[in-house]
């Protein structure tokens, strides 16, 4: 790329705007790209065609399916995910790929096709401000009419989208724009100077931070995705490590730290575990490290932490008291941050306190997970459909989950060994995610076993992009897990609205035959004696394989803390 | 408890922008109060000056959101007590009962106000001020028959030291 981009340099490459797009995302070594073509952006499909050895451009079938697998791809790769769309309906299609990657802070260069500059604001054919709409969902967006503008607000898109917090921006290319010539000359964008993306640390705070881990009984360190969008998944371990803190996750946490390590006590929030949601309410200092206390992790924020003392680590100065007041902040990169941290405090451990996590755990084990891993009834359960994958992965695979209860039950019993391995819709909480964002994570990641799993109604929603998968021989494993409901809001509707299961009971189709008809292997079961020899046919075929579990119809997610009540109202049934 | 804070934003001249702050005043359901943009005192500075009523809690928010805009360089607030500012109003009143006797022309005087323009049958009233002596004029004129009324957003400057002027040539 370095020597495309000299040779560029030197010869003032005479090329087209379009051209100047796709020499731009090589210059910024950017191999794959996800998109779907039309009217608007149809120069920049002409140019994608002379670069087709360099620049993999994925068809998806919907533009959401785009946008998704770009999300996927950079979150399987840590690399900035490129989405390509038309004018109109092609740039709004991606809107909810992009609200989700901005809420869950993934770094996203969308590209958008529009009308002739000479049209803009006419009401064109296939005309849409979509600057307008992706303003409040983007991190920086910029509409382009002067094709030598190109190369340096795509410059800009890739260094905004990956630096400081990461998140989706938007560059809408003006058609007029793109047929222009220009003398094409890249450089990559190093700093904007009304942008400081990391924060300097300050010392102080991380020494009043330390003074507050070294005077504590009962610390506890909650981690979100900034340890993993920060690499920082050593610094963490470290840090924990030297002072023996019990470390629960958030949704988006998840895999930063291996599941089996000593001091990772589980999952936070409305379906965490119940130790680290009771003891919350019981540390005496609550560590934060690269998560934002989102209200699925804290439930009602008047009984939140109350009697401790809250240590925020973040990159972001707006998420300190944004939603918890803090006592000691602490900005910076958490790579950073953390190492300093680390070597301010004292070796320490805490095994009465770690007791107190192993007793709920124990509770937990007794009244949760061994009657859903042991089911009394015939019907298969979500649970122990997830142990089995465990037992053939070893922890080694790249779950990508949907939204709803198959998603809490997949993120709170898969094994994980290896970052960067948990993809889902955190903070949007997106159906139809899961497919084409396990698309992307396994184009990104073809060395690693990537296993999708799907409720019945998320797989429905972008269930088109099997036809993406059929295309790329993308070998992804997708498990189904099928209830015939849309299974949280029927547990809602149970426990909240009294059993009034208003429009959540589905009629679905037969998967295996829709998977055929892409030429994608499938298989359904809905016995126990087919499980485990079904999940290991599935992992060890050779290509993408359909596996549809048919399980309990009306089971329910556990624990479970009810929206607005205290996470030390967290019920176990 | 809700109070009036003036928000002093410092960005760059970029398209857009305006649209990207109010967004998120309107994703609070937070309704703004008045708002002026003009160039700062460093060329290409750009300073937007929002007024909003609520809790300082919300404001210091709203700010540190508006702050990490890519294209913001500074997000201050402010309350009224820390900052000089003042609004301007413009009145067209009708002549008819007004040049009946020179009451109008004293209480225009009287309020440091004065005449732009003088016409047939209406004049233009200029006033600067707080909001609450441009509202007061506006109700001693009302009698002789308001034509139009108009008033700027605020313009502030904030009273202590030059620590911002220091902050935005330094950014």
């Amino acid at each position: 790329m370095v020597a495309v981009l000299e040779k560029s340099t030197e010869t003032k490459l005479r090329i087209s705007g379009a051209e100047a797009v796709v020499r731009s995302l090589l210059a910024e070594e950017v191999d794959m790209i996800f998109g779907y073509p039309g009217g608007a952006v149809m120069p920049v499909y002409d140019a994608l065609y002379g670069f087709q050895d360099q620049l993999k451009h994925v068809l998806t079938r919907h533009e959401q399916g785009a946008i998704h697998a770009a999300q996927g791809y950079a979150r399987a790769t840590g690399k900035v995910g490129v989405a390509l769309a038309t004018s109109g309906p092609g740039a709004t299609n991606l809107i909810t790929g992009i609200a989700d990657a901005m809420i869950d802070s993934t770094p996203l260069v969308c590209i958008t096709g529009q009308v002739g500059s000479h049209l803009l604001g006419s009401d064109a054919f296939q005309e849409t401000d979509i600057i307008s709409i992706s303003m409040p969902v983007t991190k920086w967006n910029i509409q382009v009419t002067k094709p030598e503008e190109l190369p340096e607000a795509l410059a800009r898109a890739f260094y905004i989208a990956k630096s400081g917090r990461p998140g989706p921006v938007l560059v809408d290319i003006t058609k007029d724009a793109q047929f222009a010539e220009i003398d094409f000359n890249y450089r990559k964008c190093e700093q904007i100077r009304s942008y400081k993306p990391i924060p300097k640390l300050n010392l102080e705070s991380v020494k009043k931070a330390a003074e507050l881990i070294n005077g504590s009984q009962k610390p506890f360190v909650l981690f979100g995705q900034g340890v993993i969008l920060g690499k920082a998944e050593q610094e963490f371990k470290t840090f924990i490590e030297k002072a023996g803190i019990p470390s629960a996750w958030t949704l988006l946490g998840l895999s930063a730290l291996p599941t089996d390590h000593p001091l990772n006590v589980g999952m936070l929030g409305m379906h965490g575990n119940y130790g680290p949601n009771r003891l919350t309410n019981e540390c005496d200092v609550l560590i934060a490290v690269g998560m934002r206390f989102d209200d699925r992790v804290t439930g009602d924020l008047k009984r939140y932490a109350k009697q401790a003392k809250i240590i925020h680590l973040d990159i972001d100065p707006s998420e300190i008291n944004k939603n918890v007041k803090v006592d000691v902040p602490v900005l910076g990169d958490c790579k950073e941050s953390l190492s300093t941290l680390t070597s301010l405090i004292n070796t320490n451990s805490h095994p009465e306190w770690l007791q107190q996590f192993h007793e709920h755990e124990r509770i937990e084990q007794e009244q949760v997970i061994k009657p859903e891993m042991n089911p009394q009834s015939a019907e298969l359960t979500m649970a122990e459909t997830i142990q089995q994958i465990n037992k053939v992965t070893n922890g080694e695979a790249i779950l990508v989950t949907d939204v709803g209860q198959h998603q809490m039950v997949a993120c709170r019993y898969t094994k994980f060994q290896k970052s960067k391995s948990n993809i889902t819709s955190g903070g949007l909480g997106t159906m139809g995610f899961c497919l084409p964002a396990a698309l992307g994570a396994k184009l990104g990641a073809p060395e690693r076993e990537v296993v999708a799993v799907i409720g019945d109604g998320g797989f429905q929603m972008t269930i088109q992009e099997l036809g993406t998968i059929f295309q790329t021989q993308a070998a992804v494993k997708i498990v189904v897990l099928n209830n015939n409901f849309l299974g949280m809001v029927r547990q809602w509707q149970q426990l909240f609205f009294d059993k009034r299961y208003s429009s959540t009971e589905l009629m679905n189709p037969d998967f295996i035959k829709i998977a055929e008809g892409y030429g994608i292997k499938g298989k359904t079961i809905s016995e126990r004696k087919d499980l485990a020899s079904s999940v290991k046919e599935m992992l060890e075929y050779d290509g993408s394989y359909l596996l549809e579990v048919c399980v309990g119809k009306e089971d329910n997610v556990f624990p479970m803390v009810p929206s607005g009540a205290s996470v030390s109202e967290v019920r176990l049934s | 408890m809700d109070q009036v804070f003036t928000i002093s934003i410092f960005t760059e001249n970029s398209i857009g922008l305006l649209n990207r702050i109010t967004t998120i005043f309107t994703k609070r359901h937070l309704s703004i109060e008045s708002l002026n943009t003009s160039e700062s005192e460093v060329h290409g500075v750009y300073r937007f000056t929002i007024v909003v009523k609520t809790d300082e809690e919300l404001v210091q928010k709203i700010v540190k959101q508006i702050e990490k805009q890519v294209e913001v360089i500074q997000a201050v607030y402010h309350i009224d007590e820390e900052t000089v500012f003042q609004e301007i109003a413009l009145y067209k009143v009708s002549t008819e009962k007004a040049s009946e006797n020179n009451l109008v022309e004293r209480l225009i005087r009287d309020n440091n106000a004065r005449i732009l323009s003088m016409e047939q049958d209406f004049m233009i009233v200029e006033k600067t001020g707080h909001k609450e002596e441009t509202e007061e004029l506006l109700d001693f004129l009302r009698p002789y028959g308001i034509l139009e009324f108009v008033r700027s957003g605020r313009v502030s400057v904030i009273k202590p030291s030059n620590e911002l002027h220091e902050r935005i040539i330094n950014f």
